[in-house]
């Protein structure tokens, strides 16, 4: 859907995400990397667990669907270039500190003097300005600042982070969100613009409904282990993960309509057919169960049913058997399980992509969306550092000549 | 003056709980009209869930539902009554985008599948996110965006490896489908300004997640190994915790990469001599040894306040952050300076912070122009003035049961 667009893309890991968005809709995006090739080449996972710039399947992962060349900004000759460059492009996204860009002279203000209707994206840890901006950051330290780390872990153990950097995906895809509203104001008017994204904010937004609460009910919402708490009452907790036979499941029992949508008298039916149920169990009226209401007794008491039911069950039987009976049983998946999963592999979701460098082939989660218009399923393996460095810069007029002279000169 | 980059642009929101009402709030915020679509006998899950306005419940003291639905209007309608449908498929010909994430099955039950929806406007861009999407064996079983976090591996990456996989207290993809969502929708309303072509999008939230996952899937192929969670460690970092600090369940998070950071990390701690010991030396013996690390620099930070931590940590070069509760997210200067929160007057709660968006426009910003929505307080407006619906037709609706009021 994108396809009359180009992208020059300057991030590293924190922004990656927004140009793999906007190529996935069909973009041009063109990955500007340091002669060399990004640092960020360097991030493991690795290919067969060599470290080696050309084998990073986090790198890949998020740089599928992109063309790649290499640039020295910090060269007068690598800056001159990069104005040309501009001059054939909508977008430009960068992650790099604030300041830096205004140090090389292509800060925003000096891009649009290029091209005024380059859309420019800036991705750092706490945006342009305020008393934060130059802090430095790493991911924990951004979810912490974020409030998402305050609210994830146990009452007995300090807060903790998701065990892979969160930051910089919700930073990159609340980017891509802004980045194609700029997109579409410049489409009406012609005008370009500067998108500020702060990483930080962009955790807040993703902090449910820890602000209200606190304003409202001075609480703050905190780390419980893996239950819900304070949601629907201040009494009872309602379990989220449960042990069974093979790994864990999530389920929540819910009250009222919420409960009964989730499939409680489904549920309460199978156990009784297993013959794990009592009269309490059978003559429950799960209608006017109502958490805001409910003690702890009764929670844990329906809980302890539920227990044991999928205690004898393996995850994908109570998945499947879930499906069945209409009860919202969830598996605890680990990445094995997910790439095995019926319902990703009958949407045609993966896509496997030659890698012949590796003399290999690499199976990628695909496009993030279907579409009745257009198809999502065609998409162009990562770049090798600076593969398209010939027909970018040929394009632009550089001569073979001169590509040889520029590379001698460490300049791409 | 224009409203935003949206101005014009009309959403007809069939949307509920927080995927999809996040994402027309961002059409919101930035200028587009929006109709929320609600049953006043059915209320959506949000407007009855904490936290309320002074403890009081009420479909219209939500400050859940507040906080996220700024910039609407809302109009309750009877979706199970035949003039409640042909109400919101009035909406359906006004609307550029028809936003919706139910299981799939409910749109096609009150006759507004795609197809339906095509005939009524043959342009109509139509969004459908549900949890596992529109087909596939498993697509209606529905569920929440708490289980995907379980279903997508996020439980599977969280906690610590001497205890059970632990879960997100909340449905984490809720709040970041919605930014795919936009792109996509902004990508379709840009094809359709070209070919005159709308579309209906299917956004599985399911698959949204895994592009967050995609190195630690493409691993198990490509090494036959997974990763696994591994409570704060970090491959490349040590220290890298969260550490306990003066007060009440405080904490600083610290993260110290090079060995020059590791310098600058004990000499803010004023060089204590345990830093010296040749078990610390190099970032090797550190990774060895960084339980007993991570207790010395404890028994350290407990002495100061978790903004004192931060502040001496950054004064010298050392990534450190205060582990934010709800009451320093809501007096923190650096938000306030990138204005992400909105105080606006709700006509029930008062004085209400709304959630603004975390970017900064430099052209057209985000803005405040009205608080969320009560429910249905927009019926008639949207009604008379949005569809041009005369006061007679009106009050016969209103007779005959449509809006379920």
């Amino acid at each position: 859907m994108l396809s009359p667009y180009r992208v020059l893309d300057l991030t590293d890991e924190k922004g990656f995400l927004c140009g793999k968005i906007l190529a996935d809709l069909g973009a041009d995006v063109i990955k500007v990397e340091q002669p060399g090739g990004d640092h960020s080449r360097n991030l493991e996972p690795f290919y067969h667990n060599i470290p080696h710039p050309e084998r990073s399947l986090y790198w890949f992962a998020f740089n599928l669907n992109k063309r790649s060349i290499t640039l020295n900004l910090a060269t007068a000759d690598g800056k001159q270039i990069f104005k040309h460059l501009v001059q054939t492009a909508d977008f430009v996204i960068e992650s790099f500190p604030v300041g830096y860009m205004k140090k090389l002279g292509l800060d925003y203000s000096a891009i649009k003097v290029v091209k005024p209707s380059v859309v420019m994206t800036s991705i750092t840890p706490f945006g342009q300005r305020g008393p934060y901006k130059n802090y430095k950051a790493s991911d924990i330290t951004l979810v912490a600042m974020g409030g998402l780390l305050y609210i994830t872990g146990y009452p007995d153990r300090p807060p903790v982070r998701i065990s892979f950097p969160q930051s910089w995906l919700l930073a990159g895809s609340s980017a891509a969100s802004a980045t194609m509203t700029a997109h579409y104001y410049r489409q009406i008017t012609g005008e370009g613009q500067h998108v500020d994204v702060p990483i930080q904010a962009s955790i807040v937004w993703a902090i449910t409904n820890t602000i209200p609460l606190w304003e409202l009910n001075g609480v703050n919402l905190k780390r419980q282990g893996s239950v819900l708490s304070g949601r629907f009452g201040d009494s009872a907790t309602q379990h989220i993960i449960w042990p069974c036979q093979n790994g864990f499941i999530a389920y929540v029992i819910f009250g009222g309509r919420l409960g009964i949508s989730m499939g409680n008298q489904q549920l309460a039916k199978w156990i009784d057919e297993e013959g794990l149920a009592d009269n309490f169990l059978r003559n429950f009226d799960w209608a006017s169960y109502d958490l805001a209401i409910a003690t702890k007794e009764t929670q844990s008491r329906l809980e302890a049913y539920a227990e044991q039911l999928f205690l004898r069950h393996t995850k994908l039987e109570l998945y499947q058997e879930g499906l069945k009976r209409s009860i919202k049983i969830f598996p605890v998946y680990s990445p094995k399980d997910i790439v095995k999963d019926p319902q990703f592999q009958s949407r045609n979701f993966w896509v496997k992509l030659e890698h012949p460098e590796l003399n290999e082939t690499i199976t990628y989660p695909g496009a993030f969306f279907k579409s009745s218009e257009v198809d999502t399923s065609i998409l162009r393996k990562p770049p090798l550092i600076g593969e398209h460095n010939q027909e970018v810069y040929q394009e632009l007029g550089i001569s073979k000549a001169e590509l040889a002279q520029l590379k001698q000169a460490n300049i791409i | 003056m224009i409203k935003g980059p949206f101005d014009g642009i009309k959403v007809a929101d069939f949307s509920w709980w927080v995927a999809g009402p996040l994402t027309t709030k961002t059409l919101a915020d930035y200028g587009a009209t929006v109709v929320r679509i609600e049953s006043a006998k059915r209320p959506g899950g949000l407007r009855t869930t904490m936290p309320y306005k002074d403890n009081v419940p009420g479909i219209d003291r939500s400050g859940f539902f507040a906080f996220y639905n700024a910039n609407k209007y809302s109009i309750s309608l009877d979706l199970e009554h035949s003039q409640g449908r042909e109400v919101a498929k009035r909406l359906v010909s006004w609307a550029d985008f028809v936003v919706e994430n139910f299981n799939p099955g409910v749109m096609e039950k009150w006759g507004l599948s795609y197809e339906d929806l095509r005939e009524i406007k043959p342009d109509i861009i139509m969004l459908r996110t549900s949890n596992q999407g529109q087909s596939g064996p498993f697509s209606r079983l529905g569920g929440l965006g708490l289980q995907l976090n379980a279903l997508t591996g996020f439980v599977h990456f969280t906690g610590w490896p001497d205890r059970d996989p632990l879960s997100l207290m909340f449905a984490y993809s809720d709040y970041f489908v919605p930014h795919f969502a936009i792109a996509v929708l902004v990508a379709a309303l840009d094809y359709r300004r070209r070919t005159d072509k709308g579309q209906m999008i299917d956004l599985s939230q399911s698959e949204v997640c895994l592009q967050f996952l995609g190195p630690y899937l493409m691993e198990c192929e490509a090494n036959r190994e997974e990763s696994v969670r591994r409570g704060n460690l970090h491959h490349y970092a040590v220290p890298h915790n969260a550490y306990p600090c003066k007060g009440d369940d405080c904490w600083c998070a610290i993260a110290v990469f090079s060995d020059e950071e590791w310098r600058n990390f004990y000499k803010a701690m004023g060089t204590p001599p345990w830093t010296k010991d040749a078990k610390f030396a190099t970032f090797l013996s550190r990774k060895q040894n960084e339980e007993e690390l991570d207790t010395l620099i404890g028994e350290w930070t407990i002495n100061h306040t978790a903004q004192e931590v931060m502040e001496l940590m950054q004064a010298a070069g050392v990534a450190a952050g205060v582990v934010q509760k709800g009451e320093d997210i809501y007096q923190d200067p650096q938000l306030r300076e990138v204005n992400i929160f909105w105080v606006m007057k709700h006509r029930e709660m008062g004085d209400f912070t709304h959630m603004g968006q975390p970017c900064q426009l430099s052209k057209t910003p985000a803005r405040p122009r009205m608080p969320a929505p009560c429910l249905g307080e927009h019926t008639e407006h949207v009604c008379k003035e949005l569809l041009g619906i005369s006061e007679a037709e009106f009050d016969q609706l209103l007779i005959d049961g449509a809006f379920g009021l």
